[in-house]
């Protein structure tokens, strides 16, 4: 279970919000510019500077505390972040990118997870490449599996699949959310797109302006979007 | 041709630019991922020689380190020396002195690393010491490279602080440009004309060589 209460400022852009997501999969939803992506950042310990107070609890454990001055560093939260953009280390390859937060593990269980990580997400013959020579969709599945190498406990998703085609994508969310189950990793997944918050059948949290204005089940909280996608389905 | 000085000369600007290059490393890291607001102070020390004239940073020193202050006096206790008109005070001259010339390049080259790859760096554990020596460094290579070239050049080229620092002494701190200085008083151009090409022909090879690099790492942005 995640509880989180966030007031930060980035320029004119107010976050502020207190909410708790306890399902295994939440979608927050909302527009452009709703500070999606500025959560999920906050929620991975980046961009600490624009916090002016901050609580996240996660199974019991206090990731952010401005009251008594915790702020566990990103890489100490056992969180993964997937971007939009993947940023995959140029100069390393995709077997070295995806070994990249496994120093800790000796070489042969190092190598068995990258194997089994590429192997998930569908990209195991990329695994010599280098992040040049790969699509985008290549490259995002590359990201992902970068992320989940180190086991994490929470998975924070900004929009990871949108270069990768919908059957594509619909393939690789189904593998995924079964693998997440199995290692009970509890995920939170950030998108603008309203069929991406059907397909998984989450609950979904509202994000308007840096403000939460709904949470619930997905066809309760979306049916604007519902009847729109509805209608536009009609219409073909 | 002074070949003592000559070598003298590559002696100094080789241990300089090994000093620099461990110093200016750390100090760019810090200065491109630190948060302080004290690193602007760091910044400006770092890049004062740029713009102080070398006599003024060779007679802060040679007062520094001298038997003028409690500091100096404490080396010179310590060493059994003063560091004044030794090779060993040229070469803290010439790491102050050619500061700037290895952090700024390499500032600039961490910079230009997509700051997305130092968060993923962090997200997946990474502390300061790794994001450099694994993302930021071999992503700025080529800074790095410009920093140890412009590092030794300058130090090859530097006078003012050398004849404030380190006087003339043959074989301890006498250098190439303070060769080259002597013979033009003694209006031996022939000998200074062989001096000076020596070390044009240094700068010359030196920054080709940069610029090769960066060209068979596919063209000049690495």
């Amino acid at each position: 279970m995640l509880e989180i209460a966030f007031d930060a400022r980035r320029g004119s852009f107010h976050l502020q919000l207190e909410c708790r997501f306890t399902t295994a999969w939440t979608v927050i939803f909302g527009p452009s510019g709703a500070g999606k992506s500025t959560l999920l950042r906050l929620l991975a310990g980046l961009d600490r500077d624009c916090v002016h107070t901050a609580r996240v609890l996660y199974d019991g454990r206090l990731l952010s505390d401005s009251v008594s001055g915790i702020w566990l560093a990103p890489g100490r939260r056992a969180t993964a972040l997937v971007a939009q953009q993947p940023a995959l280390f140029p100069h390393l390859s995709v077997r070295a990118n995806v070994a990249y937060g496994l120093a800790h593990l000796d070489r042969a269980a190092r190598t068995a997870r990258v194997d089994e990580m590429l192997t998930l997400v569908g990209a195991r013959d990329l695994a010599g490449r280098r992040p040049q020579h790969l699509s985008g969709g290549e490259a995002q599945r590359v990201a992902l599996a970068r992320a989940l190498a180190p086991a994490p406990r929470l998975l924070l998703l900004d929009e990871p699949f949108s270069a990768l085609d919908g059957t594509a994508a619909d393939a690789l969310l189904e593998r995924l959310q079964s693998w997440l189950r199995e290692h009970s990793v509890q995920t939170l997944q950030a998108t603008h797109d309203a069929t991406d918050a059907f397909i998984t059948g989450a609950e979904v949290a509202l994000l308007r302006e840096g403000r939460l204005s709904a949470q619930g089940p997905a066809a309760e909280v979306l049916t604007a979007e519902r009847a729109r996608l509805t209608r536009h389905l009609n219409a073909i | 041709m002074d070949w003592q000085a000559l070598f003298l000369t590559l002696r100094l600007a080789s241990i300089t630019t090994a000093i620099l290059l461990l110093v200016a490393v750390p100090v760019g890291a810090l200065l491109v991922l630190g948060r302080s607001r004290w690193l602007a102070a760091l910044e400006a020390f770092a890049a004062l020689p740029l713009v102080l004239p070398p006599t003024v940073l060779g007679f802060f020193l040679l007062v520094l380190l001298g038997p003028r202050t409690g500091f100096g006096r404490l080396l010179t206790a310590t060493l059994g020396h003063p560091l004044a008109f030794s090779f060993t005070g040229l070469v803290v001259g010439s790491v102050i002195y050619s500061l700037p010339f290895a952090v700024q390049p390499i500032v600039a080259g961490f910079t230009a690393v997509n700051p997305a790859l130092v968060d993923a760096a962090r997200l997946l554990g990474a502390r300061s010491g790794r994001i450099v020596l694994s993302v930021l460094a071999p992503l700025a290579r080529r800074s790095i490279l410009a920093a140890v070239v412009l590092s030794f050049l300058h130090t090859v080229g530097e006078f003012g602080v050398v004849l404030m620092l380190g006087g003339d002494i043959p074989g301890a701190t006498r250098t190439l440009s303070i060769v080259l200085y002597n013979q033009v008083e003694n209006f031996d151009y022939a000998a200074a004309n062989r001096t000076a090409g020596v070390l044009l022909g240094l700068s010359l090879v030196a920054l080709a060589a940069i610029y090769a690099f960066g060209r068979t790492r596919g063209g000049r942005r690495a």
